[in-house]
This record gives C-alpha cells, structure tokens and sequence, in this order.
C-alpha cells in the first residue's frame, strides 16, 4: 500500500472516531441520567428503616436516632454555641443588663441567678446549676419540664396504685393514669430527692448509665472548682423524643400531665377559642368525659400542643401541684383572675412570692408564650410552633420538620418565606421594629416600676400600715404582673406583637396608679390633723 | 508485493467500509437502547399528557398536588390549566421549555428551596386566571396594551395549591 493510500484511509478514520466518541459521551450522559432517576426512585421508596425497637422506656434518645438518623442529628445542634439569643457558655446574666429586673423578682429566686437562653440541649444542666435551685428549696415539679421524666413518673404512678413497676411493666404501655398519679406524688417533693429518682430510672439503653448524648458544656452555675457531685449531662436526659412522639408509631402525643389537665379546664372554659378547633368540636358534643388532646387534637394543633406542654406561664413550687391557670381563658388578665381566685389547700389566698421592697404578695409569670402566640396574627391563621420553629424541610423525597428547635430568624428562608414572598432582608427589619418597639415600651413600663417601688417605699416609711397600703398592693400587683408577663415572655412581643403592647401600656398606668395612690396616702399621713382633714386614703378603690 | 487489481481494491475497500458501519451501528444503537429504556423508566411518554401526576414524577412537587387536590380549584383545573398558556404553540414552547429546566434542575439539584416561580411563568398563570376569570375582573384590567396588571396570584395566592 502506497504512503497515499495509508493517508486517505486513516483520514477516512477520523469523522468515524468523532462519531463513536460523540455517541459514547450521550450514552454515558443517558447512563447518568437513568442512575439519577433511580437514585431519586429509591428515595420515594424509604423514608426509614427501623433498626432497633423502642418501647415505652426509650428515654435516652440514641436508640431513636438509629432509626431517625436525620432528624437525631438536627436534634443535636441543639447544642453548641450557635442558638440565637444565648452561646455555649453560661449564658449573660439578665439581671447585669437590665438591673430593673431584680427590683421586679426582689424576694423571689429570679433575683439571685437569671440568663439568657439557650439551646433544649441544656435546659436540665442549665436548671440543675442555677442558683435558683441551689440556694433556694425548689420543687420536683420544676423537672416536669427540664427533663424527660414521663418514665419516672409512670414507676411512681403504679407503685402507688399498688401495680407492677418492673422494667417490663414499665416498658408495656404509655398509661396516662399512672403518669398523673406519679407526677401528683412527685409535685411537691424536693427537687434534688426527685431528680436522684430521676437518675435511677430506666431509659432503654443497654449499658447501666444513661447515655450521654449531648457533650457537656463548659461548667458553670457556680464560682471557682466545680463542686463534687456536680452534675453531668450523662445523669439524666433533658426532652428527648419519647416526650412528644409515641414510640411505636411517632405519631405526636401530650406527655404531660399540667398540660393534659390545663387543656381539659380551659376547652370546659366560654373562651371562644378559634385557632382550636378540636376544642370547639368537643365543646358541641356532650361533654361527658374531659377534653383529650391525644385523642380529639388534631395533627396542626398537636404541632403546637407538644410545646405548650411546657412554655407556658405556671405554677410551680412546694406549697401545692403544678398548675397550669387557663380556667378563664388564656389572657394575660385572665390567667391573673385565675390565681386572684385560687386557694392553696390550706385555704389561704394564693401568692407566689413576697415583694421584699414593699411588702406586697405578688404573682411570678414563667414565659407564656403559648399563651402570647394565641392572641396573635399567626394563631389566627392557622400556623403552629412548629411550622416556624421547626419548618418543613425537603430531605430526599421526605417532608421533614426541622429537628433543630430554634429561633425562627435563624432559618427564614423556611420559617417565613414559605408564606411571605418578600426578601429576607425585609422580614428581619420588620420583626426588629416590632421587638425593638416592644423592648422600648418595657423599658418605659420598667421605669414606671422602678419610680412605683420609691413611692411605695416613702409611704412605707411615712408610716403606712400594710392594711393602709392594701389597694396600692393590689395595683402594683398588676402592673408587676403585666411587665412580667411581657418580659418573661420569649419573643419580644413578636408572638402577638399589638398584645404586648397592650399589656404593657396596662403596666405602665398600674404603676402610676400606684405610685399616686402611695403619694396621696403618704402626704394624708404627714399632713397635720386639722378638723376636717380627710381620713387616710388605704380604702380608695383604683380601676380594676 | 501487493495486489493492485480492481477486484481485490473493491473487496478491501468493502470490508474496511463494512466493519466502519457496524462500529457506528452498534454504538448508536446502545445509545437509542439506553436512551428508549431510560425515557421508559422515567414515564418520559406522561410528560406529554395533562395527567397532574406526571408532575409529580419528580418528588419536588409532591406537596403541590397534595394541596391541589383539596385546593378550590382541584375540580375545574390540573397543573396544566393554570401553569401552561392556552394556545397550541405557546403550550407546547413552555412544556418544553420548562420540562428542560425543570429536569436539568431536578437532576442536578442546583435549584433554590423551597421552590419559586419564575417571572415569565407567573405571567403564564395570571393569563391563565384570565382565561376563566376575565369577564368577572374586566374591569380591573388595564387599558393600554403596555400598562401596569394587577398579579391575581399576588392575593389569592393558594387558590391552586399551599406553599410554593
């Protein structure tokens, strides 16, 4: 063959090579393609797998995280130091920043210790190191929220019945009786005897010690050395999975007893209350048992009962069980009603602390924001706890709630613009006016506190009797409630933003009222009797 | 020494031609195989129907056609009626269209969540409200051929289906 020939045909050659080259890329490019759609089939196909079982005793969350990998992990940023408003270390003291605030708790715990928040990963450490608990006699109540005692309080429940509370019996079934009559029992004991019972219970691990499944945070709560015997987060579990999901089939579930009874009162309530409508079914039918969340709630509230199972406004100490009081309605007011009525069961006139400035039994409020969030814009429409602080998310081909419990600010794109199609820019500036609104109004209310407290006290010292000072005790009762109510809170006002403005105007006129009431009584006091001089003005009733 | 008669340079060249053909044969009909099988296994054929569940052959619109389906609209209109333009070209141009994006997004991911509707196809829905509603809102409708139109959508945004 000539040096010619050998040319043309290797130039022949080339457009077939191009040709195969060309169709093995598409091919290869198809091949892709078809591994894509099958990877996204398998997906669709499972959502989970379960590995272990999990009975009634899983406490310790691991064993669920084996089946629910994904969620377990979003659970666990809990932790760590990146939770909006707090940080890995002990959270700022409140009480250095805004110092009117142990003028409001002076005589109640809140004055010795007071943070910020943070992550649900420490909310048991947080509350076993604070000097609440440490240098004032709490009650094994305060665990119904911090920690994840449902099993504790089955065990306790049918050892008083009288029933089986072996492992096994504990591990058969949910048992909601059982779980009350422990919790009664447990209500008033001391904090530290429950939470030693607390360690000993089963949590459905297989090694003796609880599992650790958060890391411990930098000790604190306390100056200098860690003391011995200081707590560690592999003691006991905070709120894990078994406390809003039924193990067997993770449907949501009420856990808790105050909830379970609080919900009963306020559905037997006339409160029209529209963002339930399970409550107004049952309100209809013929009432003949108590309303039951676990049974009538549907899906959408259960995404907000499962928190207010404990964010909500309570009473909590040794004197009586813990309560939630929304026999009236869920208004700030109304709650205040609740306990102005209330008897402890000796039949003395409730009261949760004595103001030591003044003298005046006061009511203490514990974050209500279920209570806020149900005066609010978002209540109206139908949006739950859950569908801002644990937004749907799209996992594979699952529809997942975030696991990671936290502001909503931190995730906006799924917090909030599922709904708002604005900017993000643009929804943070609007939720910063309203709390920046709501926290100038608190401070302007704290003011008013602040000079309250400096009237009563002349008058104190001008000779004013407490049965003298009685209406102004009664006034500065709901200006300090009001104020409480909106600072205790946990959104700034955003929960419902105009209802905390309310609330906080009514606390600012309280306190003037008051502090005029105290004024007037002290100068009928220091005026020089004179013939017709009007008697001492403790009688004059002020406006409800 | 090689042979150069006119028979022998016709069968070589033959046989070279040959085995050229089957080379290419076989390569591009793996491709038509493959790519057959794989437009099989991916309900390629729905995409040319109005079958709402065609659109959730990708599991990104899931919660879409579970909203439809207790949407208002569930009864009167699919995906198709409110998401496609009412004329022959235009339907077929944003199927395509669309269908190319929509796949190349699904495929590799690279898409913004949750999901948002372009420009141009928020103009396709508020003609196709139009369609339907233009008698009951002519009044509403601007008058110039360039002037300002109120989005329907930007209102009663769920009345197709909840969240984006």
């Amino acid at each position: 063959m000539s040096e010619t020939a050998r040319t043309t045909s290797r130039l022949s050659l080339l457009p077939l090579f191009l040709a195969v080259a060309f169709t093995a890329l598409g091919t290869a490019g198809i091949a892709w393609v078809l591994v894509n759609m099958h990877g996204h089939k398998q997906e669709a196909g499972r959502a989970f797998a379960r590995v272990v079982e999990l009975t009634e005793i899983s406490t310790d969350p691991a064993p669920w995280g084996l089946n629910f990998p994904h969620h377990f992990d979003q659970y666990k940023s809990t932790a760590g130091d990146r939770f909006h408003g707090g940080s890995e270390a002990m959270p700022d003291s409140k009480l250095e920043k805004s110092p009117w605030l142990k003028r409001l708790y002076a005589g109640y715990a809140f004055a010795l210790d007071y943070r910020e928040a943070r992550g649900h990963a420490y909310m048991l450490y947080d509350q076993v190191v604070t000097k609440r608990v440490n240098e004032r006699p709490q009650a094994g109540a305060c665990l119904h929220c911090h920690a994840s005692p449902i099993v504790l309080y089955r065990k306790v429940g049918l050892q008083s019945l009288g029933m089986p509370h072996d492992d096994e019996a504990l591990a058969e079934q949910f048992n909601m009786p059982a779980i009350m009559k422990g919790f009664e029992v447990l209500s008033t004991k001391p904090y530290h005897e429950v939470l030693e019972m607390l360690t000993q219970v089963p949590d459905g691990t297989p090694t003796a010690q609880a599992g650790q499944v958060f890391e411990s945070p930098p000790v604190g709560g306390f100056e200098g050395q860690p003391p011995p015997g200081h707590f560690e987060m592999s003691q006991a579990h905070p709120v894990g999975c078994i406390d809003c999901h039924d193990p067997q089939t993770m449907a949501l579930r009420i856990t808790r007893p105050g909830f379970m009874t609080g919900i009963a009162v306020l559905a037997s309530s006339d409160q029209p209350l529209p963002h339930m409508p399970s409550v107004d079914r049952w309100r209809r039918g013929d009432r003949s048992s108590d309303y039951d969340p676990n049974v009538l709630a549907t899906r959408q509230e259960m995404r907000s009962f499962v928190c207010a199972q404990c964010h909500v406004e309570y009473y909590c100490a040794t004197k009586d069980v813990l309560e939630f009081p929304w026999q009236n309605g869920l208004k700030a007011e109304q709650l205040e009603q609740h306990w102005q009525d209330k008897k402890f069961p000796d039949g003395s006139a409730f009261f949760d602390f004595i103001h030591t400035e003044t003298g005046a039994p006061l009511f203490k409020v514990q974050h209500p924001e279920f209570e806020l969030w149900a005066q609010g814009t978002h209540a109206a429409a139908g949006v739950s706890c859950a569908d801002c602080h644990m937004p749907y998310e799209r996992v594979g081909a699952m529809k997942n709630s975030n696991h990671n419990v936290r502001s909503p600010l931190d995730n906006i794109n799924h917090a909030c613009q599922n709904c708002h199609h604005v900017p993000e820019a643009q929804l943070l500036a609007r939720v910063d006016l309203i709390q920046q609104r709501t926290l100038e109004l608190m401070e302007r209310s704290a003011g008013a506190m602040v000079q309250m407290l400096d009237a009563i006290q002349e008058c104190r010292q001008a000779g004013a009797t407490p049965e003298q000072l009685q209406a102004v005790f009664a006034l500065q009762r709901k200006s300090m409630w009001r104020l409480d109510y909106i600072s205790s809170e946990n959104s700034r006002g955003f929960h419902a933003a105009q209802e905390a403005a309310r609330i906080l105007g009514e606390s600012i006129d309280y306190s003037r009222q008051a502090e005029v009431a105290a004024l007037r009584l002290k100068f009928d006091l220091s005026a020089p009797p004179t013939a017709n001089s009007s008697p001492p003005a403790g009688d004059e009733g002020a406006q409800p | 020494m090689s042979d150069l008669s006119p028979e022998s340079v016709v069968r070589n060249a033959r046989g070279h031609w040959r085995w050229q053909v089957w080379l290419l044969a076989c390569a591009l009909g793996s491709m038509i195989g493959l790519g057959g099988f794989t437009f099989e296994y991916g309900g390629g054929a729905s995409y040319l129907s109005n079958d709402p569940v065609a659109c959730k052959n990708c599991h990104i619109m899931q919660g879409h056609f579970d909203s439809w389906q207790k949407s208002s609209h569930h009864a009167v209109a699919t995906c198709n009626d409110c998401h496609l333009p009412h004329d022959f070209l235009g339907k077929w141009f944003t199927k395509a269209d669309n269908g190319l994006l929509h796949s190349w997004a699904f495929t590799t991911g690279d898409f913004h969540e949750p999901i948002q509707i372009k420009p141009r196809n928020r103009l396709v829905t508020q003609g196709a409200c139009l369609h339907c509603h233009r008698e009951l809102v002519h009044h509403m409708l601007p008058t110039g051929p360039y002037a300002d139109m109120l989005d329907c959508i930007h209102c009663h945004a769920a009345v197709g289906h909840a969240h984006r």
